[in-house]
């Protein structure tokens, strides 16, 4: 086993609404060894960004620990964290909202060099800047170009290289591919493996979108109203999904094939509703088909380990372990 | 030929701006059968949605033009028609659903008015049928009819579709113009969303074009294929065909881009490059560029569809090759 880089334990974020105490984080905890990818999955509202974020610290965490590195960064100051921004980066997931317009690909790229003072004088940092172009396929060309005149491809290479230029050791890629295009999309997630080969990246990998997950990631974590429900290996979860919210999660994306065998889907009825003032039964309970009112409706399942590093949190499973 | 509910023959659509003029549908054929669905597959820019709004006439002029072309529906003439005509079939023979249910509802009217004031527009009709109607429509796209007095801020984006698709559907319209339906949605809602939309056109005999970028939802609803490039399409055919006897070029860098069919580890093949400006197309096929197997060949003239067999249409022009098969010659 690889030294641990990120240790997350029982994180919480709360957030006060009108209507009551929102949990968009609720006791969430994971550990990621260096060089891994692990996947968060979950639809829209389930806090899967604002874990990312928590995790990062750019929204406060309400409890929990964060241990990156081995350093304690629960309760850092703005200040304290500074130094550690070289070390967790992250990439966002609107490649047009995400980069100031009135900037150029070269002051774009170089600008988390100037500010962290990595490097001084000119042609330190046009050198490394060039570098990084190169790293992420972006052609010379374009350096004085401006994001309005790059498509949404190009643009996300110019996201990758800003978190690339002060070399950290853990990116947060927040649905780095849902805004573009399949054929493109390929083109990033490939550039991203590369680099994780290359430079020995850790990726926390946030989407909605399975299949992406499924090509990328080593270990899994799928959230539903800001609880994981099932964590496991990537194979794992994908040959033996057991949670009822995976299953129908899993059964859900349609597949692209004709004529072939397909498995029944299974739909799961109603929405995702907002996690505010919850009460203490299981979160899915409203939508699940396998559930006991007797015991679901009074119990909210905590993760149990049902096959070596395998977990998931349901009543049902749990009895019958 | 009345066995067809659509036929679009040779359309050509082009955006005039001060920058240049910019081809965005190009000689474009297809057709549409009754109670039939048809994909229309392509990337961003391809076309697509210019494509639907042409049949509805909507493109919206300046800048845009219909330059030529033909869009018969049922028989007569879209292009011919006048601003009553029109006005009749839009809505009332053809509806369209949109991509984005946040903002294709209006805000300040109740979601009953809203499938309501379409009902009335095509029917002499009071308001309270109307209304009776619209409640029942929200029924059959499974919400509560006691919901047709909320706005339509009080519903999620999965029923805000549900609506449109109410609205779309609320005077039995021929064919459906669904323009990427369920993209903005989560995958649990959008295969709720799509077994509706699925369940719902058999149900009443519609045709549907559904524009998408996505070949799974594809494969879940569609009877037949039409892959766009750069304005053209540029292999068509039943389903079975697209898939299993995949032909063109761009059609196959679609199929590996995916992630989904791929086990870990293996490496993704993306299609190299990017799809041309279309206010500046290459010369001969506009796929050429990024083609593995183009030739000097391919960079003079564009390639007209070719019949493969079946009703499965190709156009690329390496098929003039002895033996030619995807994946073979490289």
């Amino acid at each position: 086993m690889g030294k641990i880089l990120l240790e997350v334990d029982n994180l919480t974020k709360f957030f006060n609404t009108p209507s009551g105490q929102l949990h968009a984080v609720d006791g969430v905890s994971f550990q990621i060894e260096e060089g891994k990818t692990l996947g968060i999955v979950g639809e829209s509202g389930c806090g899967k960004s604002t874990t990312g974020r928590s995790i990062l610290k750019l929204i406060e965490p309400t409890g929990g620990k964060i241990i990156f590195d081995g350093k304690d960064i629960t309760n850092y100051s703005r200040r304290q964290m500074r130094p550690l921004r070289t070390e967790m980066q992250m990439i966002f997931q609107d490649p047009f909202s995400s980069l100031d317009p009135r900037q150029s690909v070269m002051q774009l790229i170089s600008e988390p060099i100037i500010e962290h003072k990595l490097l001084s004088g000119k042609a330190e940092i046009e050198k490394r800047t060039l570098e990084l172009m190169e790293t992420v396929g972006l052609a010379k060309r374009l350096m004085n170009s401006y994001p309005h005149e790059l498509d949404g491809g190009r643009r996300q290479r110019i996201g990758v290289a800003r978190a690339l230029a002060v070399n950290p050791k853990l990116i947060v890629c927040d649905e780095p591919v849902s805004a573009l295009d399949v054929s493109i999309q390929a083109q990033i997630l490939n550039l991203l493996e590369d680099l994780q080969k290359d430079l020995g990246l850790t990726y926390i990998f946030i989407t909605h979108d399975l299949s992406v997950v499924k090509y990328f990631s080593d270990d899994i974590a799928v959230m539903y109203m800001g609880q994981m429900v099932e964590k496991a290996p990537s194979d794992e979860i994908f040959a033996n999904p057991t949670h009822p919210y995976t299953k129908a999660l899993l059964s859900a994306i349609p597949i692209p094939t004709i004529g072939k065998e397909k498995p029944v889907r299974q739909l799961i009825r109603g929405e995702i509703t907002s996690p505010v003032n919850l009460p203490d039964e299981c979160r899915f309970f409203g939508r699940c088909d396998v559930c006991d009112e007797a015991i679901c409706k009074k119990c909210n399942p905590t993760l149990v380990e049902i096959s070596p590093k395998h977990f998931v949190a349901c009543n049902k499973i749990a009895m019958k372990e | 030929m009345t066995d067809k509910i659509l036929e679009v023959k040779d359309l050509v659509v082009q955006y005039v701006t001060d920058d240049g003029c910019v081809e965005a549908v190009n000689d474009l054929s297809f057709s549409i059968g009754k109670k039939k669905t048809l994909g229309l597959v392509g990337e961003t820019g391809a076309g697509k949605t210019t494509t639907a709004l042409s049949i509805l006439n909507l493109i919206p002029s300046p800048p845009g033009e219909i330059k030529s072309g033909s869009i018969m529906l049922d028989g007569s003439d879209v292009l011919t028609m006048d601003q009553e005509e029109l006005q009749k079939m839009r809505g009332n023979d053809v509806a369209m659903i949109f991509q984005d249910p946040m903002t294709a509802l209006n805000p300040v009217m109740t979601i009953g008015e809203q499938i309501a004031e379409s009902i009335e527009l095509h029917e002499k009709i009071s308001k309270k049928e109307s209304m009776e109607r619209a409640k029942e429509m929200l029924k059959l796209v499974g919400i509560a009819e006691s919901r047709a007095y909320d706005y339509p801020h009080q519903f999620s984006g999965g029923m805000r579709q549900r609506v449109v698709i109410a609205i779309a559907l609320a005077c039995n319209p021929k064919l459906l113009l669904a323009d990427e339906p369920t993209t903005a949605l989560d995958v649990t809602i959008q295969a709720q969303v799509l077994e509706l939309i699925k369940k719902l056109i058999t149900e009443r005999d519609m045709s549907m074009l559904l524009i998408t970028h996505d070949l799974g939802v594809v494969a879940e609803v569609c009877d037949d294929v039409a892959v766009m490039y750069a304005g053209r399409i540029v292999e068509i055919g039943t389903a079975a065909e697209i898939f299993n006897e995949t032909a063109h070029p761009y059609t196959e860098g679609l199929f590996n881009s995916l992630p989904n069919l791929k086990q870990r580890g293996e490496k993704l093949v993306p299609i190299t490059g990017m799809m041309p400006d279309p206010m500046d197309l290459p010369e001969g096929c506009s796929f050429a560029p990024r083609c593995p197997y183009a030739t000097e060949a391919c960079k003079k003239a564009n390639p007209g569809l070719r019949h493969l067999g079946g009703s499965h249409y190709v156009a690329c022009q390496a098929y003039e090759r002895e033996n030619f098969k995807l994946g073979g010659e490289q």
